[in-house]
């Protein structure tokens, strides 16, 4: 079973139909023992940075995702949700991530020219780089995935396994050990989204 | 680089897809649940959903009928028509709309746009406007293209995107159903006063409008269409085929 993290920040629809589509067994939970009993975590997550962080604490959620990520268990930030991986963000001041990834989030506007539009929002291509992380293992180069941030994983560079070009190289999946990440939505990518699913279920 | 976007429309009335020209003359197209994953396996890169229903037992069966088509498709979906509070935003968007769109209801209450701003975010407020020339003004037009608010139409464009509107979708009424393209005069007044994406709309024909669009205006990020798509008259892989071949960035 996947668990699919509920910690009051946004909507969890269509993720949870991606997961029902794919044919996996998952489940939106706040339930801390149900996280434990899972599988695999999803970390989702829409929204700033700060208030995402600040409410995942307040359920205690968060010790939970780290110590089950510690035992080695497979766990999937999604959007905010890769940010929330980070070490911190300075998104709106400076708020601390879980850690999980080393790196910052910072605005995309400190790297992209000033006439690209922000938020970077819609469908671009996906670079793998020299070698393709398992979960884009149903991918080509090239692929495209849908966006939507103003803000971008920084300083991460032994964990970047994808970047998308918008002016600049910006991180598009983050990955180290048994976490990772994807900036994109892949519950809103079509069969290139349901396929990196599938392929982390598969871990 | 990111894709231009291609974008069927839906307009839905008491659950079933209609398309008028002009706005008048409704007819019977399809079911929404069909056409939305028909859509979605041809490569459409978003969906729009217009609830044009006006009983509020039209609301909830369009209500149900959106909790399954975003349970099927898999791409962004955005949904107008009939929004005009915060519990309007948040009933469509707990099942499983990405974006929302407003028009009148801003019109009638211009907070709208930034509280729901606030509260989801500027990504997810989408402002559509109904925009005809009168006497040589472009002039926003309100209850779906029948009545004239007097107000010019790229300066309230200008404001809504100041209150928070992450995304302009600009129907021509004076293109929309003539399918002789879109409305380049008007699209490239409101490109050049917003940052923001922008979303054409109104007189697609054929595949040759979408190509004259992007190229006449790279600052267009999409092009939205409903019965040419509907009827088979453009078919969305060749249109995106057909663009890629000019080097207009496609996702294929």
């Amino acid at each position: 079973m996947i668990a699919i993290v509920d910690y009051g920040v946004g909507n969890l629809f269509s993720l949870k139909s991606s997961f029902a589509e794919i044919g996996a067994d998952v489940t939106v939970t706040s339930d801390a023992e149900v996280i434990r009993a899972a599988e695999k975590i999803i970390l989702p997550g829409v929204g700033a940075f700060g208030d995402a962080a600040e409410k995942l604490r307040q359920s205690g959620l968060d010790k939970v995702v780290i110590e089950e990520t510690q035992k080695g268990k497979h766990l999937m930030g999604i959007c905010l949700g890769m940010q929330l991986l980070f070490e911190k963000s300075f998104e709106y001041g400076e708020n601390d991530g879980l850690g999980l990834i080393k790196g910052s989030v910072r605005p995309i506007s400190d790297v992209i020219p000033k006439d690209l539009k922000i938020p970077h929002i819609g469908w671009n291509q996906l670079s793998f780089g020299k070698s393709k992380h398992p979960i884009f293992k149903y991918l080509d180069e090239g692929d495209c995935v849908y966006f939507v941030h103003s803000f971008y994983g920084a300083e991460c560079d032994e964990s970047v396994i994808a970047t998308t070009e918008y002016g600049a190289a910006l991180t598009a999946a983050v990955a180290s050990a048994n976490v990772c990440g994807c900036q994109f939505h892949p519950e809103k990518s079509g069969k290139a989204g349901l396929s990196i699913l599938k392929a982390f279920c598969e871990l | 680089m990111i894709t231009k976007r291609i974008i069927p429309c839906l307009d839905v009335k008491d659950g079933r897809v209609v398309k008028g020209v002009n706005f008048a003359g409704l007819s019977d197209v399809s079911s929404p649940v069909e056409l939305g994953k028909y859509y979605s396996d041809c490569g459409a890169d978003e969906l729009v959903f217009y609830d044009i229903t006006a009983s509020s037992e039209g609301r909830a069966l369009f209500t149900d009928i959106l909790r399954e088509v975003a349970s099927t498709i898999f791409i962004p979906l955005t949904v107008g028509g009939g929004i005009n509070t915060l519990e309007d935003f948040d009933r469509v968007l707990k099942c499983g709309a990405d974006k929302v769109s407003v028009n009148s209801g801003a019109i009638r209450n211009p907070q709208l746009i930034s509280e729901a701003a606030k509260r989801y975010g500027d990504q997810c407020v989408v402002i559509s406007a109904d925009v005809k020339r009168v006497d040589g003004v472009f002039r926003v037009f309100s209850k779906g293209g029948r009545e004239n608010t007097g107000m010019e139409a790229v300066e309230w464009i200008r404001r809504c995107v100041g209150n928070g509107a992450g995304e302009v979708v600009l129907n021509s009424i004076d293109t929309d159903g003539v399918k002789r393209g879109f409305d380049l005069e008007m699209l490239e007044a409101v490109c050049n006063a917003v940052s923001v994406p922008v979303i054409a709309s109104g007189g697609a024909g054929c595949i040759d409008d979408f190509k004259t669009l992007f190229k006449a205006l790279p600052g267009v990020d999409a092009g939205l269409a409903a019965s040419i798509f509907h009827f088979g008259e453009v078919k969305i892989p060749d249109l995106k085929r057909a663009l890629a071949r000019e080097g207009i960035p496609m996702r294929m």
